[in-house]
């Protein structure tokens, strides 16, 4: 519990960082926001007007005293572009963004664990060979060809799940997973890939290992060697799969634009395209408070696999 | 047995993801639309941005409005009188009128709506300068009386575009236009459902059962705005390949803007259609502040070896989408086009260019050229403009940035190496470019605050004297007039003539009433 608290507290400086490089990251890039809503044809002087009702043109630090005063009162501000809170732009497109997250990581649990151990205790066949094939494929083809491959083939040959667009869960459920099978094949083959290659080379590792040998020797069957096996390979497996949610969590922007759902990723590269500083701002400091807490989850879930660890 | 509940489990979930949802209620009959832009701002009267005038057509109505012969007809209004002079005008609302919070639309918001629309538009803002003052009569009649004469109030009353002069409540009116409105409430065909609203995706529009359409048929902006649609969805999706895919399977029934490079395999697709989108003109804005554009001789010498047929055909446009030469600083065929003053510029020659900047006493000055990288068409005008440049003897330097960078920018005075600029590219669409005062670029007055800060005092009298003229003939000899100096000041320089495209379902009805780009959904049905 100490070691909770100390890595808790440990995080406060870190997102104080976070936030001060983030905000003058932003502020000190090219581009003015006022332009950009004011449009095309409008003067100058309408411009003007608007960066100052806008607070634009006002000394760097007293924006950034006004915006870290919100921040400790739970205030994230408003979008200069739409004018609606960034908690409620954020709540709007969190629930896309997980659902994908959620949906991604488990369907690659699902196959590159298996995947990985039977590559690995197969090590040198063609099975082997054959996932490593699949692995380098995977990771190599680039994720919007493979979506527009997934749509050519899925959408629209064989009409089985729409081109684009997110279903909310409680609005339906089965049109919520539909929407999301082809998005989440589409990012799950890198992490496939990637956790497949992970978990082979840890189990081959590992089933090298004397106790591994012991094991056999004594007769035991090879599930129950497997299960020794992977239970020691699960440390850069885990580490791996929370690095790849907290990526995930992030935002995937290639994929929600492919097949156009409003999550995170979008939000962010729109806001930074038309400079939109609170959004942009709350959602990179969103963004590494993932991070930090991920990191500290894949850290506490190290004693799960080996209680050997502690803090 | 756990094993057999999660496989039971498992199956029932992949059924329920392959299957379509079973309708429990009648589908409201929608119509999903693939939009131009994100919807960001919902006040069209704060922003010359495309999509928020979109927006304002789908949830507010004009008092009146241009029919598709560019005619204006009253829309809001039921009648309407003038006095010979042009100085008195009155006019009165059509009974039952009501706003989507069930308030009747009064003169009171009328007049609250059309002076803020004023603050902003270059009409209004004309007739402001020339003395207008509004009245109310009664709760449907009010009055407008002009201290000059002005040939442009009805036209400026169906102005469609940037600004439209939308009808508000006069409480949301009389709020400044230097801040967008808090809320929306029109008495148009559509009302905005805010809380369907995912701003970078959805904009929801539901029929608004208290509109009171007109009884003569839709034209244009003008006539009968009723809807078949119970319901309107704008999506937003930013990748084109995406959007083409879903209007194929019919996810979308309709693309607002096809990329150029999709015109041509559509147009093979037995289930869609393709359609004119609207008409634009390409842009070249000089700094007229700093040298070398200070010089009128080198903007002529620059006008000479523009090619428009090679910029447009660099953004991607089919042949038949691309006029090959526009001799007209407004939109060619439209009822301002006029060859006054272009004959010398007709054919683009380098060699005559390079001799008219040699003569103009160019020495090789740097030109700071702003290039977008994020918008493929105006990259490919602004390198054309880059080669053209080059291939005179002008010293290039181009500068690519995001267009929210450029927009910052432009707005500077300062030289080049102090964050200033020579030129930068833009289109705009037909309404606002059709005329001399529609036309933003082509106003020289001197100290105005548009980029490019041109000055020609003969130019802007010209402009003030075909605002004022009231007589047709006239008129047409003052627009002659003044396109014939614009050729010899060079304000800006036209890089050509496109029609934009959209894309639909083949099975979509009403696509060939669609009129310039204009969002006028209510002719559709399916």
């Amino acid at each position: 519990m100490g070691y909770i608290l100390r890595r808790f507290l440990s995080t406060l400086p870190v997102m104080a960082v976070v936030a001060v490089v983030v905000f003058l990251l932003i502020h000190l890039s090219p581009g003015d926001p006022a332009a950009l809503i004011a449009g095309d044809l409008a003067s100058v002087e309408d411009i003007e007007k608007l960066r100052a009702a806008l607070g634009l043109n006002l000394p760097l630090w007293q924006q950034f005293a006004i915006w870290l005063g919100k921040l400790f009162t739970g205030d994230l501000g408003t979008s200069i572009f739409t004018q609606v809170p960034v908690v409620q732009l954020l709540a709007q497109r969190l629930e896309p963004t997980v659902s994908i997250a959620v949906l991604t990581m488990a369907l690659t649990l699902v196959l590159a664990v298996p995947l990985g151990t039977l590559a690995a205790y197969r090590a040198g066949s063609w099975i082997d060979r054959l996932v490593m094939l699949f692995a380098v494929l995977a990771f190599s083809v680039p994720v919007f060809l493979v979506g527009y491959l997934l749509i050519y083939a899925f959408a629209i040959q064989l009409p089985w799940f729409p081109v684009q667009g997110y279903v909310r869960l409680s609005d339906s459920p089965g049109q919520w997973l539909r929407g999301l099978v082809l998005p989440c094949v589409n990012l799950a083959l890198v992490y496939i890939a990637l956790v497949t290659r992970m978990t082979r080379a840890t189990v081959l590792e590992v089933l090298h290992e004397d106790y591994i040998r012991t094991a056999r020797a004594k007769g035991l069957g090879v599930l129950p060697v497997l299960g020794h096996a992977l239970r020691n390979a699960a440390i850069p497996i885990a580490t791996t799969v929370g690095v790849g949610i907290a990526l995930l969590i992030g935002g995937v922007v290639v994929t929600e634009t492919v097949f156009a759902i409003p999550g995170v990723g979008r939000l962010v590269i729109d806001s930074v395209q038309r400079h939109d500083y609170p959004v942009i701002q709350s959602v990179l400091l969103l963004s590494a408070g993932v991070y930090v807490l991920i990191n500290l989850l894949i850290d506490l879930s190290y004693r799960l696999f080996d209680p050997r660890i502690t803090y | 047995m756990k094993r057999r509940t999660l496989a039971a489990l498992a199956a029932l979930a992949l059924s329920a993801a392959c299957l379509p949802a079973l309708a429990q209620t009648p589908a409201p009959k929608t119509l999903k639309v693939v939009a131009h832009a994100d919807l960001k701002i919902l006040d069209p009267t704060f922003t010359t941005a495309y999509i928020s005038r979109n927006f304002g057509y789908m949830v507010y109505d004009t008092l009146f409005a241009q029919d598709a012969n560019g005619k204006p007809q009253p829309q809001m209004a039921e009648k309407y009188t003038s006095s010979k002079d042009g100085k008195q005008w009155s006019f009165t609302l059509r009974p039952g009128l009501k706003f989507s919070d069930g308030a009747a639309v009064t003169s009171a918001d009328a007049i609250a709506s059309l002076q803020r629309w004023a603050a902003r538009d270059s009409i209004g803002r004309a007739m402001v300068a020339g003395g207008a003052e509004w009245k109310a009569v009664d709760a449907r009649t009010f009055t407008l009386t002009l201290a000059e004469p002005s040939g442009l109030v009805l036209e400026g009353l169906a102005k469609p575009s940037s600004f439209p002069p939308v009808i508000l409540p006069e409480r949301l009116a009389k709020m400044p236009a230097t801040a967008p409105l808090p809320e929306v409430i029109g008495s148009g065909p559509f009302i905005f459902k805010r809380d369907e609203w995912v701003p970078g995706n959805k904009t929801v529009f539901v029929r608004n059962p208290d509109y009171v359409p007109r009884s003569e048929p839709p034209s244009g902006l003008a006539g009968s705005k009723k809807t078949t649609f119970d319901r309107v969805e704008w999506l937003y999706l930013p990748d084109a390949n995406s959007a083409i895919a879903a209007l194929k399977r019919g996810e979308v029934d309709l693309v607002e803007q096809v990329p150029p490079d999709y015109i041509a395999p559509l147009r093979t697709d037995p289930g869609v259609k393709i359609g004119s989108g609207g008409t634009y003109q390409g842009f070249l804005v000089m700094n007229h502040l700093l040298p070398p554009f200070n010089n009128p001789k080198v903007r002529q010498a620059l006008l000479q070896a523009v090619s428009q047929e090679r910029i447009v055909a660099a953004m991607g446009y089919p042949l038949d989408m691309r006029m090959a030469y526009c001799q007209t600083y407004f939109i060619c065929g439209s009822p301002n086009d006029t060859a006054a003053g272009a004959e010398p510029y007709r054919k683009a020659d380098v060699a005559k260019a390079k001799k008219m900047l040699a003569d103009a006493g160019y020495k090789g000055e740097k030109v700071t050229l702003l290039v977008p990288s994020d918008v493929t068409y105006l990259n490919a005008e602004a390198l054309m403009a880059a080669q053209t440049m080059r291939s005179i003897g002008m010293n290039v330097d181009a500068q690519t940035m995001d267009w929210a960078s450029i927009g910052a920018r432009r707005a500077k005075r300062d030289a080049p190496e102090a964050g200033g600029w020579n030129m930068y590219v833009t289109v705009a669409g037909e309404f606002d470019v059709n005329s001399p005062i529609t036309n933003a670029y082509l106003s020289a007055a001197c100290g105005n605050t548009l980029p490019g800060w041109p000055c020609d005092k003969p130019l802007d009298e010209l402009r003030n004297a075909w605002l004022k003229e009231t007589v047709p003939a006239k008129r047409r000899e003052i627009l002659d007039a003044f396109q014939a100096r614009a050729y010899e000041a060079v304000p800006y320089i036209n890089a050509g003539q496109y029609t934009a495209a959209f894309a639909a379902r083949a099975s979509l009805k009403g696509t060939d009433k669609l009129w310039a780009g204009m969002p006028t959904v209510w002719m559709l049905d399916k």
